[in-house]
């Protein structure tokens, strides 16, 4: 009861913070759109290698992406926070250590969902067509995904504690994972070892599973691997960013 | 208040273990003001930090607020109120706003929140500030502010580090008033760290001297001042010829030490010195040494804490990275 309680102090208290400097909100929606708008026609004479209608391959791809990038730089702003003392003060007080991460994971989710269906409505006037059912689950898995990126990023940046130590970081692990996943175009296009390498990506299975939902094949094996990883993604993140918000010196 | 028996923390580091503090014992007692004096360094926030349950203790155990460090780390937390020297609100936030949020983490209800906010900027000179964003306050009401936060649980017991570090002479007296009054009108008990001697002088009850990890010296501070140094009396003669005649009188006097002679001026310690002076004065007349000034000078926390440490307190320790916060 009173972590639930806690839980949403953090999470109102956090959402109100962002609502008031929308910037990086807005810039989080426009860099997708613009690749929406001005790469997503690149693949229109690719369709037939692309296995019929590329926005169903190009949008789920979009969408893995908010979700990890959405996710993954949140912590900067935990850095800021740890700098005014915020995090100290509220390690002070009784609530639970466990909120105040999930408060703040919980209001990046719900930012990244606004973005995620902002992103796919604006796909629709584009030529995108896909079964709700299976668009619905598909922006609930990247909403998954972002909790569990989110949750790693409040846990390196609490370890870190500096930003100079936090980008280069989050960048060098954020371009092979993003290459490697397929995002851009799918790897089956890829030659057999790329192919090998990105196979041990898991979010390579999100994509192709993402991909799965938007053609409507809700129970096909890869749709079901692609959720399962990330859930097995979001199990690990908020085990790894518990652990580090509970250990005291953090 | 407090009790800490052995407390210490050791922090890891790739060139070996590092001691920032050794295992200190305190007691602090209800409706007490105790400043933590020492230079940057020398255990003063890593202390603070383990009886405000943000840092568990590698060794040692203490009671806080009636609750155990160890076991019932909650109960230290409902029960003290904690003002960092590092701030506590985010600049972009407004005033108000963090104050609430801050209560309901406490299990305050918003409405009851909102009441003791508006109360707490009344008494600590912050009206019209609350739809304000912190970053647009100053120093002095930023720190009151801090202070506010630290008081929204209405706690027995307010931990203050450094307070008035790098505010201006007027807004430090200022929060010496609002300190002074946490005791006086609320009753609660204030343990503060401080590298300021005239702070720790002006505020508090009782000081405990830190230094390289341990605590080197506890008193009120009269008590630190007249224990450790003793009063220096500085006499000036004029006459060249009366100097022996001087020096020789005042080594007759009881309880002398620290005694030197420099171009007509004798110096030294005596443990009260306005209570010397009469006696020193009728046994210099007898001498027929009739000096041009006598000066009796109060120690300062400064020659405390040179003679207990052998170092002044602006100094730089040895290692100013021991000890400091991680």
């Amino acid at each position: 009861m009173t972590f639930l309680r806690d839980t949403y102090v953090v999470f109102a208290r956090a959402l109100r913070l962002s609502l008031r400097n929308p910037a990086w909100v807005v810039i989080g929606l426009t860099q997708p759109i613009l690749y929406l708008l001005l790469f997503g026609p690149l693949l229109k004479p690719l369709a037939g290698q692309l296995g019929g209608d590329p926005w169903r391959v190009f949008v789920p791809g979009m969408l893995v992406q908010l979700g990890i990038f959405g996710g993954m730089f949140v912590g900067f702003g935990l850095i800021a926070e740890y700098r005014a003392g915020v995090i100290e003060s509220m390690r002070v007080t009784p609530a639970s250590r466990v909120s105040l991460l999930l408060g703040r994971v919980l209001r990046d989710v719900l930012v990244l969902l606004v973005q995620a269906t902002l992103l796919t409505l604006v796909a629709l006037p584009l030529g995108l067509r896909a079964p709700v059912a299976g668009v619905i689950v598909a922006l609930l898995a990247v909403g998954l995904l972002g909790a569990a990126f989110s949750a790693v990023s409040y846990a390196v940046a609490l370890t870190l504690k500096s930003e100079d130590a936090l980008a280069p970081l989050l960048n060098a692990v954020a371009i092979p994972l993003l290459l490697l996943s397929g995002i851009l175009l799918p790897m089956a296009l890829a030659p057999l070892w790329l192919r090998r390498l990105s196979d041990v990506n898991p979010l390579k299975h999100v994509v192709d599973g993402l991909r799965t939902l938007f053609r409507g094949d809700l129970w096909s094996s890869a749709a079901i691997l692609g959720l399962s990883m990330t859930v097995l993604l979001v199990v690990l993140g908020t085990w790894f960013g518990t652990r580090t918000f509970r250990r005291e010196s953090a | 208040m407090i009790t800490a028996r052995g407390l210490a923390r050791t922090y890891r580091s790739r060139r070996g273990d590092i001691l920032a503090v050794r295992g200190v014992d305190l007691d602090v007692a209800d409706r007490e003001i105790v400043g933590f004096l020492g230079p940057n360094g020398a255990g003063k926030t890593t202390t603070l930090r383990m009886l405000t349950t943000l840092l568990e203790p590698t060794a040692g155990e203490a009671t806080v607020a009636g609750c155990d460090l160890r076991t019932d780390p909650v109960g230290v937390r409902r029960r003290i109120g904690y003002v960092s020297q590092s701030g506590s609100t985010y600049p972009e936030a407004r005033a108000g706003e963090e104050l609430v949020d801050h209560a309901r983490l406490y299990g305050i209800r918003t409405q009851e929140a909102v009441r003791r906010g508006r109360e707490l900027f009344e008494r600590l000179d912050l009206p019209g500030l609350w739809d304000r964003q912190t970053k647009t306050l100053s120093g002095g009401q930023r720190r009151r502010l801090d202070i506010a936060m630290g008081l929204i649980n209405e706690p027995v017991l307010v931990f203050l580090d450094e307070p008035t570090t790098g505010l201006d002479p007027q807004s430090r007296a200022n929060l010496w008033q609002h300190v002074r009054s946490l005791r006086d009108d609320r009753g609660s008990t204030v343990f503060l760290t401080t590298h300021y001697l005239d702070e720790a002088d002006a505020l508090c009850d009782r000081i405990l001297v830190i230094d390289d990890g341990r605590i080197v010296a506890e008193g009120t501070p009269d008590e630190l001042k007249r224990g450790v140094s003793g009063d220096a009396v500085i006499l000036t003669v004029a006459d060249p010829a009366q100097l022996p005649r001087t020096i020789g009188t005042v080594s007759g006097l009881v309880g002398v030490s620290d005694q030197s002679e420099d171009g007509g001026v004798v110096r030294f310690r005596v443990p009260d010195g306005a209570a010397v002076l009469p006696a020193l004065l009728r046994a210099l007349d007898a001498a027929g040494v009739a000096p041009t000034s006598v000066e009796v000078r109060r120690p300062s926390l400064d020659d405390v804490f040179l003679s207990l440490t052998g170092r002044s307190l602006r100094d730089e320790p040895a290692d100013a990275t021991v000890g400091a916060t991680p």
